[in-house]
């Protein structure tokens, strides 16, 4: 089983790659944890490049989806949503509609925040996004507000809640991913 | 009242096969100022009225949905909608047909997206014809309505006044020629 962990924010110390590193450190040993660090290359969306083949950072995100049994998302919120550049990449990540790599994928969304309220409207709107893609949103939400606080030195979680609820979020990814592969089988 | 029993009519007996060309099974929702509709271009029905009790059965396959945009299509068949990968089938089975005339009322229980819930279906019957291709073949129409959260397809969207702009209510049709069984 491979996971493949997207992050909404570019930023080298970005509170949310550290949540996406903590749910890391709570996967079962079999599962294999990829950090997708593409993002920054991703060109604009424009119809006119969406053409074969793709340009290098659109495919290598696409393989990297498609690949994965399952992916996770952590999402900081910018103006009460998603930030441009991972909403651009999702878009390039849809087409085409029909056979696009998120379609049926098993996700889920985690978010954090240096606010109080840990990214929950841009969570939201990260599900409204996916499911409208055709990905298989599972349920759960980890909303880390004020990261500076809840996360030490190493990255880790040091809220015990926050500690369960991510683990309650991925053992539901895993689950989604698990059932899928059965109907795949 | 011995009128109701006295139109009463029994279904023309035999087996009878689908003609899906000449046959569609759709539904139609409200949707922001109108009403959208939809076919599903892969179907599969048969009536079985050779013994006491008759039967229809039929079921559609969801990845055949027909809608005019593709990005719609794909989105009927995701987790939001029909969820196609997991339930690729709707499906219907009657318990209980009665016919009054050309009238008819079937019931039984109709499973869409994994989720079976009883429904009654009415509409009209046409008695067998010949048809040029020396067969022998019926009509039915068909339609009854659900509510669409029952079976867990719930995705909406609001407007910008907070109501939504999917309905809940969905009518389903089904036209039906089938063929006598050699």
């Amino acid at each position: 089983m491979k996971v493949l962990a997207i992050s909404g924010s570019l930023r080298s110390g970005s509170y949310n790659t550290q949540l996406l590193r903590a749910a890391e450190e709570l996967l079962p040993p079999e599962v294999d944890f990829v950090l997708y660090e593409g993002l920054k290359a991703v060109p604009p969306y424009d119809e006119d490049d969406d053409v074969q083949p793709a340009p290098p950072a659109v495919a290598a995100l696409r393989g990297a989806v498609a690949e994965a049994d399952a992916v996770l998302f952590a999402t900081p919120e910018y103006n009460s949503s998603i930030p441009g550049s991972l909403k651009n990449a999702l878009d390039w990540v849809s087409r085409p509609p029909a056979t696009n790599a998120l379609r049926n994928k098993p996700v889920a969304v985690v978010g954090a925040s240096t606010g109080a309220f840990g990214a929950v409207w841009a969570q939201a709107e990260l599900r409204k996004v996916l499911a409208a893609i055709g990905a298989r949103v599972v349920d759960g939400e980890v909303a880390v507000g004020h990261a500076p606080t809840r996360v030490d030195e190493h990255g880790r979680l040091e809220d015990e809640s926050l500690q369960e609820q991510l683990q309650e979020t991925i053992e539901a990814l895993l689950d989604e991913a698990e059932s899928r592969s059965l109907i795949l089988a | 009242m011995s009128i109701t029993t006295d139109t009463r009519q029994a279904l023309p007996v035999g087996t009878w096969s689908l003609d899906p060309v000449h046959s569609t099974i759709g539904f139609e929702v409200d949707y922001l100022a109108g009403a959208f509709r939809g076919q599903f271009r892969e179907i599969a029905a048969r009536l079985d009225a050779s013994g006491e009790t008759p039967v229809i059965a039929g079921s559609a396959k969801v990845a055949s949905v027909d809608v005019k945009d593709e990005n719609l299509s794909a989105h009927l068949q995701s987790p939001d909608f029909f969820d196609a990968e997991r339930y690729p089938e709707l499906s219907f089975e009657s318990s209980e047909i009665e016919r009054q005339g050309d009238r008819l009322t079937v019931r039984g229980g109709i499973t869409i997206k994994g989720a079976e819930r009883p429904v009654e279906l009415t509409g009209t019957i046409t008695d067998p014809i010949a048809d040029p291709y020396g067969g022998e073949r019926l009509g039915l129409k068909l339609e009854t309505g659900i509510n669409r959260n029952e079976f867990g397809v719930d995705w909406n969207s609001a407007l910008p006044d907070g109501k939504p702009s999917l309905a809940d209510d969905v009518k389903l049709t089904a036209e039906l020629q089938f063929v006598r069984e050699a």
